[in-house]
């Protein structure tokens, strides 16, 4: 038989084969639009990079804490977040390197409380912060640096798995609902440039005396990746602002925080315990919180970013772009698509008694 | 390199590529770098006793080989002047240097064999008898060592035979200790078999290869789909054996034999068919054999290279040793002619079946386990003339239905037996059986605690199809090879396509990755 | 001949010798048959049949059992 046609053969089979990966592979994955949203934070950030003054990395308290609708609004300063579910200094550290190849940011600010966890805490929270990245070496490091004991186990299957995340998720043939193929080649944005809003509010109730730590140094690797996230930014021209977002829980420790401030200043970093700031800002735990103090909502943050803008305007050169064309076209959709979730949710919140995902339908 | 992983995938593809690339003359040498590859993955130091098998193993055949040459140029040279007792003392005289050489072979393979596999096994047997206390030596067992070492010797013992001589040139002797697709679990090949397509020259043909692929993927099914399933339920009954009896005892019997059946053929099914892909013929290793009549049948059609290798290097030589036969003569003196005639052939098969636990594993469970296969047997073997007096009066042992009850008896029988190596625990196992009568909790049936074994219900449909399929297949193996009757008579555009969708399928109810124990070969630790 | 003929139809009696020539294929004669045959054969015929002549080729037939009795009986 000709060479050629075994080739063919082969090559259709492959061919044939790739495409049936991909379609089953956009069928599985999860959708993040019926649960675990945030899963698609990380992926968003593409469709909002460039022209971004301001970069926040961190966890929950970043993403759900801040609102670059606001500080474009009331200050004129562009910002994004690129927040995912508990993410680890990491995690922050490559979303940084990440954000870099598509666009420098003049100020980057991290949110220390993952400073806390030395070591990878779950591999979901792995995929919620990685799978949406795009590929490049970045990503590759990302995955090395991140990886669990049970994915270290079979690292080859775990690399091949972010290529392929089919790889990953192919069991969920049997938790398949009609979002899975409603959503198959499309999702919805759930961000505004990262910010994630919810209006409904759960009030503090008690605030329960956090127990002594045996220890409270932090862990080398985190150490280490402060200092990786302060050369690089140094290396860039960025100035790093270090922040604590004022949610009660999980706590912060003064003896944390002794360490945090120590290090800002022998590195010359701004760093603010938010706080300590609560009563000038404003906030009312019993109204500004949707989870009971994890987590600020709508009204909680908003009166955050505007103290927050405030203190960037202090303590930055951050020009003010309102008025110039190019941004103002780019914000105006932005803001419309703020207010237009803000009402979804409230009208939800005022027929339902209670949200129920975040679009309000 | 596990045959389930993405680096054996991605090495088989290189290899493969490459294989038909090379210049013909070249191709055996590629599979011989391929071995060593594959071989070191799992570790230099485990390449350096398959070297020493292989080399000794070389020389020790080249001796031989030499001494017999030089004994029939002998023999003819001088075949006028020597008389028939003369050639015969000098053929003796021969053959004594050549059982010598042949011995020192055995000795220093099985003897490495038995250090690194058995240490241990004697220290706890020491501390148990004298009640000392030394300590483990716990040497970790190269990869495949009781299949290697095993096929290197029938290849000794065949050369001393006489059977066929020696293989020459050394590199085409190290690829036959190690051709990597049967180092992990098998089958234990026969030099003069594989010898005849190993080395090639192999042209591609289309139809060999797309006939091997098709194995490869249905190995692939069984293996991945079904056996790497069931083993979560596996484990979870056999890890607690105290919550776990009665009828939990009866599903992890038939748990265990979809297991392992579909984990050991699935893992024979990708080595022959890998093989078949490269133009190599590898020895089949199982004919269906949960449809066995009877034990002894069920033995010839399961592990069948393991089996016919113990046959002809141990129990036959054994039984019709002079030693043997005179205890034959003797027990027949002394014992009457009806015990007197079975005194060699269960001496052999106790012997023999002692042997075989042993292999499996150095521990109590796999010897009771051998002799309880040995007990089995000959206890069929004396009740045989019953049954056939028995059957002859009723006349229904040929019908369907007996036959199926016959088979249902022989998985049920097999499977018993072969929880011990399951529990791992002699006493603990017999416990367990046990409690199948005497503990009455069958309503667990339908209590839904076979959900909490780490399966959902879905798993179990997932392993239900797949048994099914599996089932049917091998039904319509009855009239030959599935590949041949059904999927090679169909367009190759048909057959590409529903190749592909299984590929796909396989991939999407695979069970691996994260929440599933990648089940490593469950053969190759013996 | 006969002697050996009788020797087979004690292990079998239902089975024709003279013309079954697939006694080992079609599985009639199993190993312990085999093993059997081998210890009567000694004490009738003073022949020790080694272990590397237990092939189906000898074993299929009365007629090549014959052929390797005599064949060993010569050596």
């Amino acid at each position: 038989m000709k060479a050629l046609k075994i080739i063919i053969r082969i090559a259709a089979a492959l061919l044939v084969f790739a495409l049936g990966i991909w379609l089953l592979q956009r069928l599985l994955v999860p959708k993040y639009v019926t649960e675990n949203e945030e899963g698609l934070l990380v992926k968003e950030y593409y469709s909002y990079a460039g022209g971004n003054d301001v970069l926040f990395i961190g966890d929950c308290e970043v993403y759900s804490n801040f609102s670059p609708v606001r500080l474009w609004q009331d200050f004129g300063i562009t910002s994004a977040i690129r927040g995912s579910p508990q993410q680890l200094i990491w995690h922050s550290y490559y979303m940084l390197e990440d954000t870099l190849r598509y666009e420098t940011p003049k100020v980057v600010v991290f949110n220390v409380l993952s400073m806390k966890y030395g070591e990878p805490q779950s591999e979901a929270y792995n995929r919620l912060a990685l799978d949406g990245m795009k590929w490049s070496d970045v990503k590759y490091r990302a995955i090395k640096a991140s990886m669990t004991e049970e994915e270290a186990d079979s690292e080859a299957l775990t690399v091949a798995s972010y290529v392929m995340p089919i790889l990953r998720f192919h069991s969920r043939w049997n938790e398949l609902t009609g979002a899975d193929f409603k959503y198959m080649f499309g999702t919805r944005q759930l961000s505004h440039n990262g910010y994630v809003m919810r209006i409904d509010v759960k009030p503090v109730d008690t605030i329960p005396k956090a127990a002594p730590l045996p220890d409270y140094s932090f862990a080398d690797v985190c150490w280490d990746y402060l200092e990786k996230i302060r050369t690089l930014c140094d290396r860039n021209g960025i100035q790093l602002i270090l922040i604590k977002a004022p949610t009660l829980r999980p706590h912060w420790y003064d003896e944390w925080d002794e360490q945090i401030v120590k290090y800002a200043e022998e590195k010359g970093l701004c760093y603010v315990n938010i706080l300590n700031e609560v009563e000038t800002i404003g906030i009312d735990y019993t109204t500004d919180t949707f989870d009971a103090g994890m987590h600020l909502n709508l009204s909680g943050a908003e009166k955050l970013t505007k103290w927050f803008g405030t203190y960037l305007k202090a303590n930055t050169a951050l020009p003010n772009h309102r008025g110039e064309a190019e941004y103002e076209e780019k914000w105006i959709d932005r803001i419309d698509y703020y207010n237009e979730m803000a009402e979804a949710q409230a009208k939800q919140l005022s027929e339902n008694g209670k949200l129920d995902g975040y679009w309000g339908d | 390199m596990s045959f389930v992983s993405l680096g054996f995938l991605a090495f088989l593809a290189v290899l493969i590529l490459l294989y038909y690339l090379v210049p013909k003359k070249g191709q055996w040498i590629l599979l011989l770098a391929g071995s060593v590859f594959f071989y070191a993955f799992a570790g230099w130091s485990a390449l350096i006793f398959i070297a020493v098998t292989a080399l000794s193993t070389y020389l020790a055949g080249i001796y031989i080989g030499k001494l017999a040459a030089d004994r029939d140029k002998y023999i003819k040279e001088h075949s006028a002047e020597l008389d028939k007792e003369a050639k015969k003392a000098y053929k003796a005289k021969v053959k004594k240097r050549t059982y010598l050489i042949m011995s020192l072979c055995l000795l220093l393979n099985l003897g490495m064999l038995a250090v690194i596999k058995y240490t241990d096994f004697g220290i706890s047997i020491v501390n148990g008898i004298f009640r000392t206390n030394i300590g483990f030596v716990h040497f970790a067992l190269p990869m495949g060592i009781s299949f290697y070492i095993f096929q290197s010797m029938g290849y000794i013992i065949d050369v001393y035979r006489g059977k066929y001589a020696p293989e020459k040139n050394i590199a085409r002797f190290a690829l036959f200790v190690s051709f990597f697709p049967q180092l992990l679990q098998g089958p234990i090949s026969r030099f003069d078999e594989l010898s005849k397509t190993l080395y090639g020259p192999h042209k591609f043909d289309w139809n060999k290869f797309a006939r091997g692929a098709w194995r490869v993927l249905w190995g692939y099914f069984k293996k991945v789909v079904i056996a790497d399933r069931m083993i979560t339920a596996v484990l979870a009954l056999s890890g607690e054996p105290e919550k776990y009896t009665g009828v939990y005892v009866v599903a992890l019997v038939l748990f265990y034999a979809i297991e392992l059946y579909a984990d050991f053929t699935g893992g024979i099914d990708i080595t022959i068919g890998v093989a078949e892909m490269l133009g190599i013929e590898v020895a089949e290793n199982f004919d269906r054999p949960f449809f066995s009549l009877n034990i002894t049948e069920y033995w010839r059609r399961w592990h069948i290279t393991m089996g016919t290798w113990f046959k002809d290097y141990i129990f036959y030589p054994l039984s019709v040793s002079p030693k043997m036969l005179k205890i034959s003569k003797w027990s027949r003196e002394k014992l009457g002619q009806a015990i007197g005639k079975r005194v060699p052939v269960y001496l052999s098969t106790i012997i023999v079946w002692f042997a075989t636990g042993l292999w499996h594993g150095a521990a109590w469970n796999f010897i009771v386990w051998g002799l309880l296969n040995c007990l089995v047997i000959i206890v069929s073997q004396e009740l045989s003339p019953l049954y056939t007096r028995f059957h002859k009066r009723f006349g229904f042992s040929n019908t369907k239905g007996y036959n199926v009850f016959q088979m249902f008896r022989t998985f049920w029988l097999m499977g018993f037996i072969r929880v011990l190596d399951v529990y791992r625990d002699v006493p603990g196992t017999f416990r367990q059986v046990w409690s199948v009568f005497t503990t009455a909790n069958w309503g667990n049936l339908f209590s839904g605690s076979f959900l909490k074994l780490g399966l959902t219900l879905s798993d179990f449909i997932a392993v239900l199809a797949g048994c099914a399929v599996m089932f049917t297949v091998s039904v319509l193996q009855n009239k030959g090879q599935v590949r041949d009757n059904i999927i090679l008579k169909r367009p190759v555009a048909v057959r590409l396509v529903v190749f592909v969708l299984i590929a796909l399928l396989i991939t999407i109810f695979g069970a691996y990755g994260i929440g599933y124990d990648a089940g490593a070969f469950i053969y190759g630790q013996f | 001949m006969d002697k050996l003929l009788e020797i087979l139809k004690e292990i079998h009696a239902d089975v024709d010798y003279d013309t079954c020539e697939t006694l080992i294929d079609d599985g009639i004669l199993d190993s312990f048959d085999i093993i059997s045959i081998i210890t009567e054969i000694s004490s009738e015929f003073d022949v020790q049949i080694p272990a590397n002549e237990i092939v189906p080729e000898n074993f299929n037939s009365a007629a090549a059992l014959w052929k390797l009795i005599e064949k060993l009986e010569d050596e």
